[in-house]
């Protein structure tokens, strides 16, 4: 029989019940915009969370030396050994303290002084606002210069440019060679800090060696190549003999970090999804519950159209296209309103949300095989009608 | 021979009693007469209409149907028998009321899977036929019992049937609109068309050729009307 008919009377039937259908519909349009919002915000929580961790810089290790006995550090020299690893491109050990920053007559106490070398700003994925950053040359002949966070460079000169400048520290003298771009990450921020070449720092600071050791491998792949040689050659140094005895170092593999946050926060956005497509199986529920009132209101029609030689697959799919033409456009409701919802979450509530196209399509394809699952019981009840029963129904 | 029954019964169980609609029916029909079956209210004349066109099933007996013992029929043979061989028209016209006219006449011929050019041309041609060409898109509560009794023969010829069954189609009409449904059922008739009519008034029975007098679900007599 003709399916585009059986379309245009389901549409029609839709449309004399519009109240009727609506609240039927309801279930199905709450199901898909809950389930598009909720993972769009899901994925959106994601995409930041990992935005963020990847700024912190790429490929990044990050080296801990508690050190054993006597030896709580490694040398600047040992720790730039890791460079002859082929599997590492950066090494940035940092020295940091507490220091008081003046200029003229302003000074900022409690300034986090970080002694860095020319590696940091590629490792960590910084940037140089204004002026530039150290080069080998001076970190080498620990020439006095000094790059500012951009908060602390406010502080100190205003609206002038720090650039050329001097600042004080410990008593010695810094020219200002660059200024920091504005930056947080989980990790921390740059702005109230300064960064002075770390062979000076070792001076200043009257601190030998380094306890931090920020390392960039050289791409993805070589990730963990470069964690077992960074583990190899501390063993050795700190004289570690297995893994459980290990209290001297500590290393953070940032992609580690992220393949577990993104574990959760899967985990967490299937669980959203889920609960959300639970309220798309009870609209299923209510398409059915309308459907066999509908069955049993046109009982008469059903003989009728029986008599004039209906059989029973066509009253089986008049009433599957009735429940699945309410499941679809309920779907397509839904999915306009998630989109919406979605959208004005990012935009009114500063939440992070995605939506993506297979979230979209599996949340409509959910809410047509509800329409299909939850019809064809009802559809099937029609279909099975004896012509003459129903004939006789009043 | 259109209609064969030979020895049925229809036996409806209520609690402990037994009510014996058809009590051993033996009916036979042959292609082109015009039959009204008469009786008293409650005589089993429906139950008779619905067996004869496969909406219902004997209790016990054989019914063939153009040669076909319907017993051995699946429910999509039963199906198209309805579809294609037998036009109803009820008491009630049992017209969809959401549909026009047009529509409902097209019915038989969608289930019959015709094309939708088809169909509208020849539900126009039938009803302009039984003198509706200028009630096509009117729904069933738009017209008067006469006019939709019309529709419903013209739903029940659409799909050019050789057998038309009528269960008192005039029941429910004024004695004009009545006599009107009556002149269109004869010239059905003298077209070819084979018509079995239900009625328990006499006045309509004579009209028809053969008279099949039915009582308490037994017939008690079958007579070649005179005149
Ligand atoms: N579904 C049914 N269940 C029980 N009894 C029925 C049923 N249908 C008809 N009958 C009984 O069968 C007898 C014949 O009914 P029916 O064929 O409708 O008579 P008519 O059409 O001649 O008025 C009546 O006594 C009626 O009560
Ligand atoms: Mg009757």
């Amino acid at each position: 029989m003709d399916i585009l008919q059986t379309i245009k009377l389901a549409f029609r039937g839709i449309i004399d019940n519009k109240m009727r259908s609506f609240l039927t519909m309801l279930g199905i349009i709450i199901g898909v915009t809950s389930v598009i919002a909720l993972v769009s915000i899901g994925q959106g929580t994601t995409a930041k969370v990992t935005e963020q961790i990847q700024s912190m810089g790429s490929n990044l290790l990050t080296v801990n030396i508690m050190g054993r006995g006597a030896t709580t550090t490694l040398s600047y020299d040992q720790a730039m050994e890791f460079m002859n690893s082929s599997y590492i491109s950066g090494v940035a050990p940092v020295i940091s303290d507490s220091v008081t920053v003046e200029h003229g007559n302003v000074n900022e106490e409690d300034i986090t002084l970080q002694g860095v070398n020319e590696y940091l700003l590629s490792v960590r994925n910084y940037s140089v606002d204004n002026g530039r950053f150290f080069t080998a040359q001076e970190i080498q002949s620990r020439k006095r210069v000094a790059v500012l966070g951009s908060e602390i460079a406010s502080k100190l000169f205003g609206f002038v440019d720090p650039v050329g400048q001097t600042v004080k520290i410990k008593g010695y003298n810094f020219e200002v060679i660059g200024v920091m771009k504005s930056s947080s990450s989980m990790m921390g921020s740059t702005d109230e800090q300064v960064f002075i070449p770390i062979t000076l720092a070792e001076r200043i600071l009257q601190s030998r060696g380094v306890r931090m050791i920020y390392i960039q491998a050289s791409d993805k792949d070589a990730v963990s190549s470069a964690k077992t040689e960074i583990s190899a050659k501390l063993d050795k140094i700190f004289r570690v003999k297995s893994e459980d005895d290990n209290f001297s170092y500590r290393i953070f593999d940032q992609s580690e970090m992220l393949e577990t946050i993104n574990e959760t926060s899967k985990t967490l956005t299937m669980m959203l999804g889920g609960i959300a497509a639970i309220s798309l199986i009870v609209g299923g529920i209510g398409i059915m519950n309308i459907m066999l009132v509908s069955v049993t209101e046109r009982t008469r029609e059903i003989g009728i159209r029986k008599a004039l030689g209906a059989r029973k697959i066509d009253i089986l799919n008049q009433f599957l296209i009735e429940s699945l033409v309410l499941s679809g456009i309920g779907g397509i409701i839904g999915v306009i309103f998630g989109y919406v919802t979605s959208w004005g979450l990012g935009k009114f509530m500063s939440m992070s949300t995605k939506t993506t196209l297979p979230v979209v399509i599996i949340a409509f394809s959910f809410s047509i095989f509800v329409g299909v699952f939850f019809g064809i019981y009802p559809a099937n009840k029609a279909g099975n009608l004896k012509p003459i029963d129903a004939l006789r129904y009043e | 021979m259109v209609i064969n029954l030979e020895n049925v019964y229809k036996i409806y169980e209520m609690g402990d009693a037994e009510v014996h609609a058809l009590d051993d029916v033996t009916l036979k029909i042959e292609e082109g007469e015009f039959v009204a079956i008469v009786g008293p209210s409650g005589s089993g004349k429906s139950t008779l209409m619905n067996i004869l066109g496969c909406l219902d099933t004997p209790t016990s007996g054989k019914y063939e149907f153009e040669g076909r013992d319907v017993s051995r029929l699946n429910d999509n043979e039963l199906a198209a028998i309805r579809n294609r061989r037998i036009g109803f028209v009820f008491q009630n016209f049992n017209l969809l009321p959401k549909l026009t006219a047009l529509e409902n006449v097209e019915l038989p011929l969608m289930y019959a899977g015709k094309s939708t050019s088809f169909r509208r041309n020849r539900a126009k041609e039938v009803l302009e036929a039984v003198g509706l060409g200028q009630r096509l898109h009117h729904k069933p509560k738009e017209l008067s019992g006469g006019q939709q009794q019309r529709v419903a023969i013209a739903r029940a010829l659409s799909a050019d049937p050789s057998i038309i069954l009528g269960d008192e189609p005039t029941g429910n009409l004024d004695t004009k609109s009545g006599r009107e449904i009556m002149e269109i059922l004869k010239a059905l008739n003298k077209n070819g068309k084979t018509i079995i009519l239900i009625t328990h008034d006499l006045n309509i029975a004579k009209q028809a050729q053969r008279n099949v007098h039915i009582q308490d679900g037994r017939i008690v007599k079958d007579e070649k009307v005179v005149g």
